[in-house]
């Protein structure tokens, strides 16, 4: 496992990034903010992302992808986390694409992932409820056999791009307790099957979101994706991994909100001088850039082994989600803090970061859940 | 290209018939190694013999050049010779200043004859080295030095006083910093030179440390006479060479401690000191402090790799080594403060009855810990180099 990108992942990183300079700067998640888009993303950019093989790049060859690595697709993400782009990598590519791809029968896989992989169906995973917080087991969604159907009652919240998508992957206890890892069923459901209800979520971070009622929704036995009673695995398993895109797109962010208060140290005059000669701002900085440096290495090291399928590999995502989530959450409580009062008005962009660091760090556990979980796998 | 799964096989081969039977499996404390030198006492009979037979195919240090008795090897080459030697838990054969500091600023910066004088010395352990850098009015200032040095005829005659001069006492030579012109600039009028210890005019006094032990000494210079043929690099040229030999230390104390290798767990001290609940850890304070501390230690030591790999792919990294002397020393105190905690009052022994072998080394590391972010570069001056060099912050 070499800890250094290939000469093609350069090229993609600096592909990723130019493209991220030119089409999708700050301001467009600023404009979509303002404009209340429902949908909450562009989805002309997003063609053109399936276009670039961005979209497709983890779904197998033969389903119309690029069926290339986390190791690649990292540096991707990193690029567009840079400028916060809100396009639906984490629910359409990483969650339930990933899903599909790991657990779906054939013709689950042959419906839904050349759609997918072409950037023209948006699918999404509800997993969390109310009291749920970071525990994939604790689900109360219920799913009822009557006979060939199931039906289902519940509510999602928080199901990311709930606004734009075509279909749900719900999970939903068919057995068990309300934290029983076992008994827990995925089901594929379209938006449009009755008993749906999504109302439109406003989060900190201006990412769509949405509740997703469940009043006894009716599905067939061919909507089961995976095993009855067996879904909490593949999730579990399916959601480590796209905690490693998460963390990458992390890692963009809290490389933008450093560069920018960077420039802002090398600039901003007070005193008769630059705040940048300050030890006391420029300890802090070289710290800061330590933080983000060890966490490259963390993500590196989490995406070769999603890869490469070793197994350190949850302990790696355990490293790379908590230091990820420390680094950024430093990174832009710092970079409003050297702003100073302009890093607190709306006007500045490094309000964004703030916002979406703390959405990032909630997103399939904080450091700290990731820490105690890390002690369990080790044994102490 | 020679084959490298011959070299393995041969190397594997060789240390097994060569190796005396007295140093596997022997772990040395850190400071514990074999330094070498006229003086030198062996931890351990063996280990003589050890260093010997190493350091006649060069392999004490095997990547510097064969012309000069150094082994030859490619990087390739060395990593098997270090992978085989710890699948047989050999030591270090040898270790100190003379490896890791003198002899790669001498291989960059010497002529051909201070080369052939003082390398193989350095290889086979002849000779043993000491920094003469720091004096008492110059610690993080180090081009504020004072020390003179005065060109009559070939030599140069030396006063002044050198401080915190790690193991003068037992050394053979120093290297040090010196003003040959009080009038330039700070940085433009210093000259790195060779002394031999044994110059008349030179006195090493021990000082005693909060660890008990005495490592290092002020060192004092009456009218030494030192030959201008020991002057590196060219007069009022030193701070080049103070700087690049930095940067070995740097690198070689943030070795030292960061990674961790194959020290006995945190997980393996609870067991000893701490209630387990079942699988857990009872104390959910020590337990988060315990996590917090290993994670940390896997990025850290994973950004080591990544930079060696960056190396490697002929992408080298840029003056990063103050990030791992800072890190990589940090964590070791962490480490030790962690011990601490774990240990609890047993970690308290200084002497004697009621406290182990183990126990009693331990409060004495934990002390010389203390001086890792001192030592080599304060953690503030290495902050202060990132900000400037890295993050281009200004003056
Ligand atoms: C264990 C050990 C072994 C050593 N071995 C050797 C050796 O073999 N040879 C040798 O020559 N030297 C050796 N040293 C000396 C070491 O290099 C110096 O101690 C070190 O450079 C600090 O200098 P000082 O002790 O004079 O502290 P000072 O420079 O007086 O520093 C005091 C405090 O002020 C801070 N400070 C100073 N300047 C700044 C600044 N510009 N910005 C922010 N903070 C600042 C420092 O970080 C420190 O906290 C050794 C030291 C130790 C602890």
């Amino acid at each position: 496992m070499e800890l250094v990108l290939t000469e093609d992942q350069e090229l993609l990183s600096k592909t990723a990034h130019d493209f991220v300079r030119q089409h999708s700067p700050l301001s467009r998640l600023r404009a979509l903010r303002d404009a209340g888009d429902p949908v909450g993303f562009s989805p002309d950019l997003w063609k053109q992302m399936a276009e670039l093989g961005w979209v497709g790049i983890l779904v197998p060859e033969e389903y119309g992808g690029a069926g290339m690595g986390m190791a690649d697709f990292v540096v991707v993400l990193e690029a567009l986390g840079r400028t916060l782009a809100p396009e639906p990598f984490l629910s359409t590519v990483l969650l339930a694409g990933q899903l599909l791809a790991h657990a779906g029968s054939a013709a689950q896989k042959e419906a839904s992932l050349p759609g997918l992989a072409a950037g023209e169906r948006i699918l999404t995973v509800a997993y969390q409820e109310a009291r749920s917080r970071y525990d994939l087991q604790r689900v109360a969604t219920k799913a009822e056999r009557q006979g060939e159907s199931w039906v289902l009652s519940g509510e999602k919240i928080q199901v990311l791009d709930g606004g734009a998508v075509e279909a749900f992957l719900v999970s939903a206890r068919t057995a068990g307790e309300a934290n029983d890892p076992n008994g827990i069923t995925l089901f594929l459901v379209s938006r449009d099957t009755p008993g749906v209800s999504v109302t439109l979520q406003h989060r900190v971070d201006d990412r769509a979101a949405a509740l997703v009622g469940l009043n006894g929704v009716k599905v067939s036995q061919a909507q089961v994706v995976g095993t009855v009673d067996g879904g909490y695995p593949m999730l579990s398993h399916v959601v480590d991994r796209a905690t490693v895109g998460l963390c990458a797109e992390m890692l963009g962010g809290m490389s933008q909100i450093f560069e920018m208060t960077l420039e802002y140290l090398k600039t901003r005059v007070q005193f008769g001088t630059i705040i940048g000669t300050f030890q006391a701002l420029k300890h802090r900085a070289a710290k800061l850039f330590m933080e983000i440096e060890l966490a490259r290495s963390t993500v590196m090291a989490a995406a070769r082994a999603v890869d490469a399928g070793t197994a350190d590999f949850t302990q790696l995502v355990c490293l790379a989600k908590a230091r990820c989530s420390d680094a950024y959450v430093l990174a832009a409580n710092e970079g409003v803090q050297m702003h100073g009062g302009i890093g607190m008005t709306d006007e500045h962009d490094a309000g964004f970061y703030l916002k979406r660091a703390r959405a990032a760090e909630m997103t399939f556990g904080d450091a700290s859940w990731h820490r105690q979980r890390w002690a369990q796998l080790q044994g102490y | 290209m020679v084959d490298l799964g011959q070299f393995r096989a041969e190397t594997r081969q060789w240390l097994s018939d060569n190796a005396p039977v007295g140093v596997r499996g022997l772990t040395l404390a850190i400071g514990e190694g074999n330094w070498g030198g006229r003086r030198a006492t062996y931890p351990n009979p063996n280990m003589k013999r050890w260093m010997e037979v190493m350091a006649a195919r060069g392999w004490t240090a095997p990547e510097w050049p064969a012309q000069y008795s150094g082994g030859g090897l490619s990087k390739a080459e060395a990593k098997i010779l270090r992978e085989e030697m710890a699948a047989l838990r050999l030591p270090e054969p040898l270790s100190g200043f003379g490896l890791t500091m003198i002899g790669p600023v001498l291989l960059q910066y010497g002529t051909e004859e201070q080369k052939r004088e003082h390398i193989p010395k350095i290889v086979c352990g002849e000779i043993r080295w000491c920094q003469g850098y720091s004096e008492p009015g110059s610690g993080s200032d180090l081009a504020s030095l004072q020390t003179k040095a005065v060109l009559h005829g070939d030599h140069y005659v030396i006063n002044g006083q050198k401080v915190w001069t790690s193991y003068a006492n037992y050394s053979d030579w120093m290297f040090m910093l010196v003003r040959t012109d009080p009038q330039a600039k700070k940085q433009e009028g210093i000259t790195f030179i060779l002394l031999d210890m044994t110059t008349p005019g030179v006195e090493a006094k021990p000082i005693k440390l909060i660890s008990g032990s005495s490592p290092f000494c002020e060192t004092f210079l009456t009218d030494v006479l030192v030959p201008a043929k020991n002057v590196i690099s060219r007069v009022n040229d030193g701070w080049t060479v103070a700087k690049a030999l930095l940067n070995h230390e740097r690198t070689m104390i943030a070795a030292a401690f960061g990674g961790g290798g194959k020290k006995r767990t945190m997980r393996d001290w609870a067991r000893d000191y701490v209630e387990f609940d079942g699988e857990r850890l009872a104390d959910d304070g020590l337990r988060q402090r315990i996590v917090q501390y290993e994670m940390d230690n896997l990025a850290f030591k994973l950004t080591a790799d990544r930079s060696r790999d960056a190396a490697k792919a002929g992408r080298p990294p840029g003056p990063e080594s103050s990030m791992f002397k800072i890190y990589g020393t940090e964590l070791n105190q962490r480490r030790q403060e962690l011990l601490l905690a774990i240990t609890g009052p047993q970690a308290l022994g200084w002497e004697g009855a009621g406290f182990t072998e183990r126990e009693l080394t331990l409060t004495r590391d934990w002390l010389r810990s203390r001086g890792n972010s001192i030592e080599g570069g304060t953690s503030e001056i290495q902050l202060n180099i990132i900000a400037k060099r890295v993050l281009g912050l200004p003056d």
